[in-house]
């Protein structure tokens, strides 16, 4: 059996130095969504993060949750599923100095190397959401929605969304303070295989860029 | 004669089902691949998208926020009598995707592609796609939706006659072990290979073969039926589970489609319908009645006929 455990909200230092690769995590507590829009919001615009942000939440969800606006003047939020963290490596030591956030949840990690670099020496973590397709389990996680900032101006999927979540869950753990990645451990043990694989596999008479990198090559 | 309101209503049901409800052939397909994985963090992504599904289906909300690009697929029975002609078809499909992505809700995806700018509710230029098909001696029109993911798992390449199967699994190897990693063609998946037709059909009959095909069914030709579980058995072997996890949980099913194609070319593509294989279909009766299921049905003995006559003609 996996590691089970709950964090409440914000966490802190001595919960994330307990989080071990692998260990399955639910949260309390409020995370708020950031991804390129926001991030280019105030990084690159230089525009102020909302008023308290840094108080109430230091969790960093890389998602666009399936919501819409309910006749109340609510938002009713069906599934929640992460985006792709890699591609937000650029911003990520800026932000997390600026808004002192200690885990990022995303889908399918970040590179060891930003771990090392970015995520550890701020004694930060990385989270994964399981499978990817959990939508509706991550969508139950959430009791409310706390606040949304700029939804006009970035539209749903772009917008800041502060949740205030309830078991919200499930993660596993991909990053610890050592730097340490949970995928790239299991990444290498796969790489063991790879090449065995082709093994009695004849090669394509035509071949492509990427089999070989240089361009002045034919590829016959 | 069938209402073009009718075909609307059918259309925004199926939209919902999609998006909500596991197909039973699906699940059942994941509860074996999870019997024979072994290794623990593959088995607990498994046994956590279960529990996914059956949090979707109790609570009515989507599986998976991402929408992917929901579209159509329909086949019109010769003898189908319906009042909207063929445009109030494809109208009513895209005013059922307007009101689904409002009341499920579904994550408003599609945007245009070089401004980024969108209605917020999947509809657009080309979008959703609509792909047609006719039926000889049916009354019927069944209408079929996908929601796919759209940005990772999906490969084309033109092989040659003389790169022979090697090539194939050389290629689904290639393609499986690049977006397999972390886990980003969100496997365990239906995998659908199309060999064959020009490069545009190459594509779409292995869009098909993934989408449109339950678990468990084999392609009539019984050599194409016994390569589909070779290469189902070297997707499995790969040694990687979902999420790129160690594992042996690759590819729930895989199907082939062919085409007859160049004299000298092979051409294949290969596609992955993810953990959240979002299908449904709706028959709608000559007299109006509507039937719900989760097999398309798509390939059938016409659909796949060979010369100018077809079995059963």
């Amino acid at each position: 059996m996996l590691d089970e455990m709950s964090i409440e909200l914000p966490v802190t230092p001595e919960a994330i130095a307990k989080l071990e690769l692998g260990s399955v995590v639910y949260l309390n507590g409020i995370v708020y969504t950031a991804r390129e829009g926001v991030y280019d919001k105030i990084l690159v615009k230089g525009d102020q993060l909302p008023a308290g942000l840094t108080r109430s939440s230091n969790v960093n969800f890389h998602c666009s949750p399936a919501a819409a606006p309910v006749e109340n003047g609510g938002y009713h939020i069906g599934g929640v599923t992460a985006t792709a963290s890699f591609r937000f490596s650029k911003y990520l030591s800026e932000w997390l100095d600026l808004t002192n956030t200690k885990i990022i949840i995303g889908k399918g990690g970040m590179p060891v190397d930003d771990y090392k670099n970015i995520l550890a020496p701020r004694g930060a973590v990385y989270l994964t959401t399981v499978g990817y397709g959990t939508g509706a389990l991550l969508g139950r996680g959430v009791e409310a929605v706390e606040a949304v900032h700029w939804l006009d101006e970035l539209g749903i999927a772009q917008a800041m969304w502060m949740f205030r979540v309830k078991d919200f869950g499930p993660f596993l753990v991909d990053s610890d303070l050592q730097g340490n990645s949970l995928f790239a451990q299991q990444g290498e043990l796969v790489n063991k295989k790879i090449e065995g694989l082709y093994d009695g596999l004849k090669k394509p008479a035509l071949h492509r860029y990427g089999e070989t990198d240089d361009r002045k090559d034919e590829l016959m | 004669m069938i209402s073009n309101s009718i075909i609307e209503q059918a259309s925004y049901e199926i939209m919902k089902q999609a998006a909500i409800d596991i197909p039973d052939d699906y699940l059942n397909g994941i509860k074996s691949v999870a019997e024979k994985e072994s290794e623990e963090l593959s088995g607990f992504v498994i046994k956590t998208m279960v529990s996914n599904y059956e949090a979707a289906s109790g609570d009515r909300r989507p599986m998976c926020a991402d929408t992917g690009l929901p579209r159509y697929y329909v086949k019109v029975g010769d003898k189908a009598k319906f009042d909207g002609g063929f445009t109030g078809i494809e109208r009513a499909m895209r005013s059922a995707t307007a009101r689904a992505t409002r009341d499920v809700p579904l994550r408003p995806n599609r945007v245009h592609p070089l401004w980024r700018t969108e209605h917020n509710n999947n509809v657009g230029i080309n979008s959703p796609e609509v792909e047609w098909s006719f039926e000889p001696d049916a009354d019927w029109i069944d209408i079929t939706t996908v929601h796919k993911g759209g940005l990772f798992g999906t490969d084309y390449r033109m092989l040659f006659p003389g790169d022979g199967v090697d090539g194939i699994k050389r290629f689904l190897l290639d393609t499986l072990i690049s977006f397999g990693k972390r886990g980003l063609c969100c496997q365990p998946a239906i995998i659908g290979v199309g060999i064959g037709g020009s490069k545009d059909t190459c594509m779409q009959l292995g869009k098909q073969a993934a989408c449109l095909r339950i678990v468990g069914d084999r392609n009539p030709d019984s050599g194409i039926a016994d390569l589909e579980l070779e290469l189902m058995d070297i997707a499995n072997g790969i040694g990687m589970g979902p999420m790129g996890f160690v594992g042996s949980s690759m590819a729930v099913d895989l199907h082939i489609e062919v085409g007859h194609t160049h004299t000298g070319g092979m051409p294949v593509s290969v596609h992955t319908f993810c953990l959240s294989s979002r299908r449904a279909t709706a028959r709608i009766n000559g007299d109006g009645s509507i039937e719900y299921r989760t097999d398309p049905r798509w390939f059938t003995p016409y659909h796949r006929r060979e010369t100018v006559q077809w079995e059963g003609a």
